[in-house]
């Protein structure tokens, strides 16, 4: 699997699409995680000329939002919630089954580069706990076997961001 | 004729199959010639039952559930699609004593419409608010709010129709209104529901709140773990700018409101009005020092209506049915209705509207049907992260915000979570000084160092470690927290750990025996 480079010329694209909105700094920084998985160091001097901002102020941005990240991940993001209600149905052990499915930790990426765990705090699925999310799915009610299951479907499954 | 069946696309019942069981009944439909016509609607908040599938009859819509897309076969052979029986089958979907025995108010549509039908929301009574709104005069309005007695939604309860009063009188070319659609406590779901649901409810609240203060752009800040919900208002937006009920002038009235969905990026502490204020400025979301109020100085530095979603969804109502309506629900200075949130370790989870007055033990048993687990329920905590932890002794205390607070709880979005006796409240304890970790904004020390502090502490208490000197210590370390923290994020986070220590001291190693 290859990552293609981000091509520059994209970036100036979407940056310039939002630069106008007022506040535009976040609007920026969804439209490019979302089309390249991650925000490239290409692209902070890039905003931050756009927005007459410094460097390093877009760089406090990014770096204050746990959304946002530098690195590009796998091709799913698997985020298990790690707050109350679903602590109260058992995610702890469910994380655990998670991690050890995987054979990785939280914030890691598993070796065939399929899935890049992370934790959340609250997917507002409280009602149906334990939950996790999968790209933009959320799942419900979730038990080790239902993981395993999915988990099969996301290895056999190209994602977004990516392949982009 | 064709048979009219409901499958939710709340993505609750999305997370637990309705697209596949959507999906399935077309297919069974179609193979069997079978004319069905399916409409997807909100969810009815019964969420033990979900994917809950209604059919349309004659005596009204009957309900089936938790239906699996393998079930569909066994439903079409029943004959499901004329209402008939089933295992599955939960007669009368209204008569369904969960539902039957709540008032809902806000959440009247949620479940019942096609939430991106104008014509359904229309014939539901959308948008009479909006037009007893623009009948009246701007301070009228607000003067409607005020006298409902409706406080603020989203966990300090500040009287909604006084905020508004202040950015009416603070004079200024341009003027917001920012709803918080955060919703980052952990237990809670309503916010999600509604915009999920009902998203013109929402938009014509916000609107009543701009035509009142003078307002004529609001934002709506939806956290980024609600990718649906975002996606919903952006398309309801749409439809109801190209029907005239935004824009340049609203409704014709020539009065212009306009309205904008921004996505947040994983921050708890961007709930925080003023935090959230400065993310949709396009900085780090670090919480600023009042004065100013936003109400003076908010988005911008223009004056500012910040209000959580369940405060402006239940705004077009009061225009609707007058001050008066909802005041009469509730009790003391709560008035009204809370959509309250059931989560955690019950059998039957999810949305439960009912005025204040309501009592834990109703909600945990008579609606919440007692543990998941069967176990016995040993605490639940209220509010959210943020909130304390009610002993089982305390589950009698009236839902309402002044008695909660004089038990050293606090009502908050209305957020349940219920745990049974397997829990161990010193875990509980540890997790919510972790969390504050995790999310402070950086801004005081009590809160940045304080936690990373308790969290050591409560681990040398468990480990039994000199635990009187780390309990002192923890103690200390709770006060320094409450007094000297700019928000409630280090300002609230020693509640649920005082009340975890306080109701459960033998979790952490403490022996009451000899204490006593
Ligand atoms: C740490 C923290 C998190 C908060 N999170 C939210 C939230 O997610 N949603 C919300 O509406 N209010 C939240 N609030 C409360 C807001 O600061 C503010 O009081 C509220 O948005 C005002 O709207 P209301 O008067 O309609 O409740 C939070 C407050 C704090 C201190
Ligand atoms: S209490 Fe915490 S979150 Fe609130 S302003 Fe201080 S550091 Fe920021
Ligand atoms: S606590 Fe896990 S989804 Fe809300």
């Amino acid at each position: 699997m290859t990552t293609p480079l981000p091509k520059t010329a994209d970036l100036d694209a979407l940056i310039q699409a939002h630069r106008t909105l007022p506040g535009a700094t976040l609007p920026i920084l969804h439209a490019i995680q979302d089309a390249w998985g991650y925000i490239p160091d290409e692209a902070l001097p890039r905003i931050a000329t756009a927005l007459n901002l410094s460097r390093a102020e877009v760089q406090g941005v990014v770096s204050f939002y746990h959304h946002f990240r530098r690195t590009p991940p796998g091709r799913h993001v698997v985020q298990v919630c790690r707050a109350e209600s679903c602590l109260a149905m058992g995610a702890d052990a469910l994380e655990a089954h998670v991690r050890a499915a995987l054979g990785i930790d939280v914030h890691q990426t598993s070796a065939d580069g399929a899935v890049t765990l992370e934790p959340v705090y609250c997917l507002g699925n409280c009602a149906c706990s334990p939950s996790i999310r999968v790209d933009d799915d959320i799942h419900g009610r979730m038990s080790p076997r239902r993981f395993d299951a999915l988990v099969a479907e996301l290895r056999a499954t190209s994602g977004k961001g990516v392949t982009a | 004729m064709s048979a009219r069946i409901y499958v939710p696309i709340d993505s609750g019942a999305l997370s637990l199959g309705a697209e596949q069981v959507a999906r399935a009944i077309r297919r069974e439909a179609d193979a069997r010639g079978i004319a069905v016509d399916i409409v997807r609607n909100g969810s009815r908040g019964l969420f033990w039952l979900e994917p809950l599938v209604e059919v349309v009859t004659p005596q009204g819509r009957v309900a089936y559930g938790p239906v699996q897309p393998e079930d569909v076969p066994g439903l079409f052979d029943a004959g499901f699609h004329h209402g008939a029986a089933h295992p599955l089958c939960h007669g009368l979907t209204a008569q369904i004593p969960f539902l039957a025995r709540q008032e809902r108010l806000t959440f009247a549509r949620v479940g019942l419409t096609d939430p991106l039908s104008l014509d359904d929301y229309l014939a539901h009574g959308g948008f009479e608010g909006l037009k007893r709104a623009i009948a009246l005069a701007p301070a009228d309005v607000v003067q409607a709010v005020t006298d409902s007695g409706l406080r603020g939604r989203g966990g300090a309860a500040f009287p909604t129709g006084i905020k508004w009063k202040t950015v009416l009188d603070t004079p200024a070319a341009q003027k917001y209104i920012a709803c918080n659609a955060d919703e980052g406590d952990s237990g809670t779901f309503s916010d999600r529901m509604l915009m999920e649901g009902d998203p013109y409810c929402l938009i014509e609240g916000m609107t009543i709140a701009g035509l009142a203060v003078g307002a004529t752009q609001g934002y709506i800040y939806v956290r980024s773990e609600y990718p649906h919900a975002f996606r919903t208002l952006q398309a309801a937006i749409g439809r109801a700018r190209a029907a005239g009920w935004l824009g340049a002038s609203v409704a014709g009235c020539g009065r212009a409101f306009e309205l904008e969905v921004r996505m947040g990026a994983g921050a708890y502490i961007c709930g925080e009005e003023t935090a959230m204020l400065e993310s949709l400025e396009g900085k780090r979301g670090v919480v600023r020092a009042k004065p100013p109020l936003p109400a003076i100085a908010g988005l911008f530095g223009q004056p500012t209506v910040i209000n959580n979603v369940m405060s402006l969804a239940a705004v077009p109502l009061i225009l609707a049915r007058g001050a008066a309506f909802y005041r009469d629900y509730g009790l003391g200075r709560s008035r009204g209705t809370l959509p309250f949130q059931l989560a955690g370790n019950l059998r039957h989870t999810g949305l439960v509207e009912k005025a204040f007055g309501v009592t834990l033990r109703e909600l945990l048993e008579d609606f919440g049907g007692g543990s998941a687990s069967g176990r016995p329920l040993r605490t639940a905590q209220v509010g959210g992260p943020l909130g304390a932890y009610v002993p089982a002794t305390q589950f009698d205390v009236p839902l309402d915000y002044e008695q909660y607070a004089a038990i050293g709880a606090m009502v908050g979005h209305g957020g349940i979570v219920a745990f049974d006796d397997t829990v161990d409240m010193a875990k509980m304890a540890r997790h919510a000084m972790a969390f504050c970790v995790a999310e402070s904004c950086g801004k005081c020390t009590p809160c940045r160092i304080g936690s990373v502090r308790g969290v050591e502490v409560i681990d040398r208490i468990i480990a039994g470690e000199e635990r009187g000197r780390n309990l002192a210590l923890l103690d200390s370390l709770c006060d320094t927290m409450l007094a000297g923290s700019l928000c409630a994020m280090g300002g609230m986070t020693p509640y649920p750990v005082q009340s975890a220590l306080k109701h459960f001291p033998q979790d952490f190693g403490i022996d009451t025996a000899a204490a006593a």
